[in-house]
C-alpha cells in the first residue's frame, strides 16, 4: 500500500513546488495557479464524500458561502485581512454544513445529492433576490484585502495570494491525507464498501459520514473564500448547480482515489479553461465537455487512474 | 388581493404548471426506468424551443397556422436526434457502472449542448409568438387571457398525462418497458430487447422536454440558461413527486404552478425560492417524494 502511494505524494509535492516557482516566470500564471488551487480545495471536499459513495450536488453553496462571507465584510465592515476572510469563510461554511449536514446524512446517493441540490438552490435563489443585502444578479465585489496590516499593489498581491493559497492548500492536502489514514477516515470508505457491517461494529454511520460532510463544507467555505478574493468578486453564480456540477466534474477528472486527484483534476481543468478561453473564447464549455466525456468513458478513474493503471500493466497486471 | 388577480394567478399557475408537468414528466420517466437524472433535460427543452422558434418563424410566412404542426415536429426531431444520440453514444456504454458516470455524462451533454446553443442560436433573445397571437383571447370570470395558454397548454398536458397512462398501462410496448423496469434480468430472459427498451424510453422523455420547450417558446423570449434554469425546476418537480411517480408529478406542476403564481402576485421577489423551498421541506420529511412508496413501484 504505502509503496503504491509514494509514487503520487511525490507528483503532488512537485506540483506544489512547481506552483510556487513557475508563476515567477510567468506573470500571467500566478492568478491561474491561485485559482486552481483553491478550486482544489473545494473540490478536496468532494472528493472526501466520494470516499463514501456519496456525490453532492450541491457542494456550491459552501463555496459561496466562503465567498459571501469575505464580501460581507467588505460592504459592511470594510478593509480586512487575507486572515479573517479565510478564518471566517471557515468558520461560517462549518456552520453551515453542520446544520445541513444533520439534515443530508440521514440519506443515501440519489437522495443525498438531491437533498444538498434542493438546499444549494434555496441559497442561491436567496442570494439572487434579497438584492438590497446581495446586489443580486450582479453580485458584491470584494475589495482587496491585506495581510497582517500590510496593504499590497495589485501586482504583488496576485503573488500574496497565491503563496497564501498554496499554503492553505498544502495545509488541506496533509490534512485530508490525514484524516483518511485516521481510524475515523477508513471508517468513511467503509461506508461505501458495506455500511451496514459499519454500524455492525457499533459505529454511527450518520456520525462518520456527518464528520465528513462538515470537513468537505469547510474545505468548500475556505476554497471559496480565496476564489472570491482571487476574482475580487462572489456573485449568486457561485452558488448555482453548475458550480456544484463543475466541482464533480474536477473530482472525476482528477479521480476520486486519491485526495492529490483533486489538485490534479482542477490543474487540467483550470488549463483547459484558460488556453481554451483565450482562443476559443465561444467554445471553451464545449471543449471541457468533451473532455468530460473522453475521460469518463475511457478512463473513469481519473487522472490519477491511468497512472495507476499505467503502473500495473508495467508489473504485469495485479 | 381582489379577485380579478386571484383568478389572474390561477390562469397563469395552471398555463406554468402545464408546461413544467411536460418537461418533469419525461425527466421523471427517464429516471423511472433507466435509473438515470439527465441532467441534460433542460438542453432539451431549450433545443426544443429555439428549434420550435426557428421552424415558425420560416413556415409563418407560409400560412401562420402551419407553425402549430412546426412545433410538434421541432420537438419531435429533437427527441429522436439529441435524445437517440445521447442514449446510443453518451449512456448506452455506461449502464451498470458508477451511477455518478451516468449522471456526470449527462452533465457533459449539458455543458456541450449549452455551448452549441449559444454557437447557433446566438445570446440575443429570440421572439416567435405567432402560434399565442393566432388563438383568440377568452374571458374567464371577467378576466382576458389567451386560450393558447389556459386551454390549449393544459390540454396538451392533460392529454400527455392519460396519453401516458394508456401508453404504460394498456399497450403492449407499456407492458415490455414496464416489465423492463421492474426486472431487467427476467425481461432479457423471455426475449425483450432491454437495451431498445430503454432507447425509446430516452426518445420519449427527450421528446416530452423539447415538446415543453416548443410549446413554451410563444410564451416567453429565449434566452441562453433557460435550460440551466429548467431542469432544476424540473427536477425539483419531478423529485417532490418522487421520482418515478407520473400522476404525482402531475400534481405537483400544478401545486408548485399555483404557489408561483399567487407568489409571484404577493411577494414577487420570493418567486424562484418556491419550488425549492418546498422540494427541501417534502424531502425532508418524505425522502421518496409526495406520492413516492418506500418500496417504490418504479412508474
Amino acid at each position: 500500500m504505502a509503496g503504491r502511494i509514494k509514487p503520487i505524494t511525490a507528483v503532488a509535492i512537485i506540483f506544489f513546488l512547481a506552483s510556487a516557482v513557475l508563476p515567477l516566470f510567468v506573470a500571467s500564471w500566478a492568478t491561474l495557479f491561485a485559482l486552481i488551487l483553491a478550486k482544489g480545495i473545494v473540490v478536496l471536499g468532494i472528493v472526501l464524500l466520494l470516499q463514501a459513495g456519496q456525490v453532492s450536488f450541491g457542494h456550491a453553496m459552501f463555496f459561496a458561502t466562503g465567498a459571501y462571507t469575505a464580501a460581507f465584510w467588505g460592504k459592511y465592515i470594510g478593509g480586512g485581512d487575507i486572515l479573517i476572510f479565510v478564518a471566517l469563510g471557515g468558520i461560517t461554511s462549518t456552520v453551515f454544513g453542520l446544520i445541513v449536514g444533520l439534515f443530508v446524512v440521514r440519506y443515501r446517493e440519489i437522495f443525498f445529492g438531491m437533498l444538498n441540490l434542493a438546499f444549494s438552490m434555496v441559497l442561491w435563489s436567496l442570494l439572487e433576490k434579497m438584492f438590497h443585502y446581495t446586489n443580486g444578479a450582479d453580485g458584491i465585489r470584494v475589495a482587496r484585502p491585506g495581510l497582517f496590516g500590510f496593504s499590497f499593489t495589485p501586482e504583488t498581491f496576485q503573488y500574496v495570494i497565491l503563496y497564501v493559497s498554496l499554503l492553505v492548500a498544502i495545509a488541506a492536502f496533509y490534512g485530508v491525507q490525514r484524516y483518511l489514514d485516521s481510524p475515523l477516515g477508513h471508517m468513511l470508505r467503509a461506508m461505501k464498501s458495506n455500511e451496514t457491517r459499519l454500524e455492525y461494529l457499533g459505529m454511527s454511520a450518520r456520525r462518520v459520514l456527518l464528520i465528513g460532510y462538515v470537513i468537505s463544507a469547510f474545505l468548500g467555505g475556505i476554497g471559496g473564500t480565496l476564489v472570491s478574493i482571487i476574482q475580487q468578486i462572489a456573485t449568486p453564480e457561485f452558488g448555482f448547480w453548475t458550480k456544484s456540477g463543475e466541482f464533480v466534474f474536477i473530482a472525476i477528472l482528477g479521480g476520486g482515489a486519491h485526495a492529490f486527484g483533486a489538485f490534479a483534476g482542477a490543474a487540467m481543468f483550470e488549463c483547459v479553461r484558460f488556453y481554451a478561453a483565450a482562443h476559443l473564447a465561444d467554445s471553451w464549455q464545449l471543449i471541457l465537455g468533451v473532455v468530460l466525456i473522453v475521460i469518463i468513458l475511457y478512463a473513469p478513474n481519473g487522472l490519477i487512474g491511468l497512472r495507476q493503471r499505467y503502473g500495473q500493466s508495467r508489473r504485469g497486471g495485479h | 388581493m381582489n379577485s380579478t388577480l386571484a383568478i389572474l394567478a390561477v390562469l397563469d399557475g395552471i398555463s406554468y404548471a402545464a408546461l413544467v408537468f411536460l418537461v418533469s414528466v419525461g425527466l421523471s420517466l427517464i429516471f423511472g426506468v433507466l435509473r438515470v437524472v439527465n441532467v441534460a433535460h433542460g438542453s432539451l427543452y431549450a433545443f426544443g424551443a429555439y428549434l420550435a422558434a426557428t421552424f415558425s418563424l420560416v413556415i409563418a410566412q407560409v400560412s401562420p397556422w402551419l407553425t402549430y404542426p412546426a412545433l410538434l415536429v421541432a420537438s419531435i426531431v429533437i427527441g429522436v436526434v439529441c435524445g437517440g444520440f445521447i442514449e446510443r453514444f453518451l449512456l448506452r456504454p455506461l449502464y451498470g457502472r458508477d451511477d455518478v458516470l451516468q449522471l456526470l455524462i449527462t452533465f457533459a451533454a449539458f455543458m456541450i449542448m449549452d455551448n452549441l446553443q449559444r454557437l447557433i442560436w446566438g445570446v440575443q433573445p429570440i421572439f416567435a409568438a405567432e402560434p399565442l397571437k393566432l388563438l383568440p383571447n377568452i374571458s374567464v370570470f371577467g378576466v382576458n387571457y389567451t386560450s393558447y395558454q389556459v386551454i390549449l397548454l393544459p390540454g396538451v398536458a392533460v392529454a400527455t398525462l392519460f396519453g401516458l397512462r394508456y401508453f404504460l398501462r394498456k399497450t403492449l410496448a407499456g407492458a415490455v418497458i414496464l416489465a423492463v423496469t421492474e426486472d431487467r434480468e427476467a425481461s432479457t430472459a423471455i426475449g425483450i430487447d432491454a437495451q431498445r427498451v430503454y432507447s425509446i424510453t430516452f426518445i420519449i422523455g427527450a421528446s416530452l422536454a423539447a415538446l415543453g420547450g416548443a410549446l413554451a417558446s410563444p410564451t416567453t423570449s429565449l434566452v441562453p440558461g433557460m435550460g440551466a434554469d429548467m431542469i432544476v425546476l424540473s427536477f425539483a418537480v419531478a423529485a417532490t413527486a418522487g421520482l418515478g411517480q407520473i400522476e404525482g408529478t402531475a400534481l405537483t406542476a400544478l401545486m408548485i404552478g399555483l404557489t408561483r403564481a399567487f407568489v409571484i402576485y404577493l411577494q414577487p421577489e420570493f418567486e424562484v425560492l418556491v419550488p425549492y423551498l418546498l422540494m427541501v421541506l417534502v424531502l425532508l420529511v418524505r425522502p421518496f417524494g409526495l406520492f413516492g412508496a418506500v418500496q417504490v413501484r418504479k412508474i
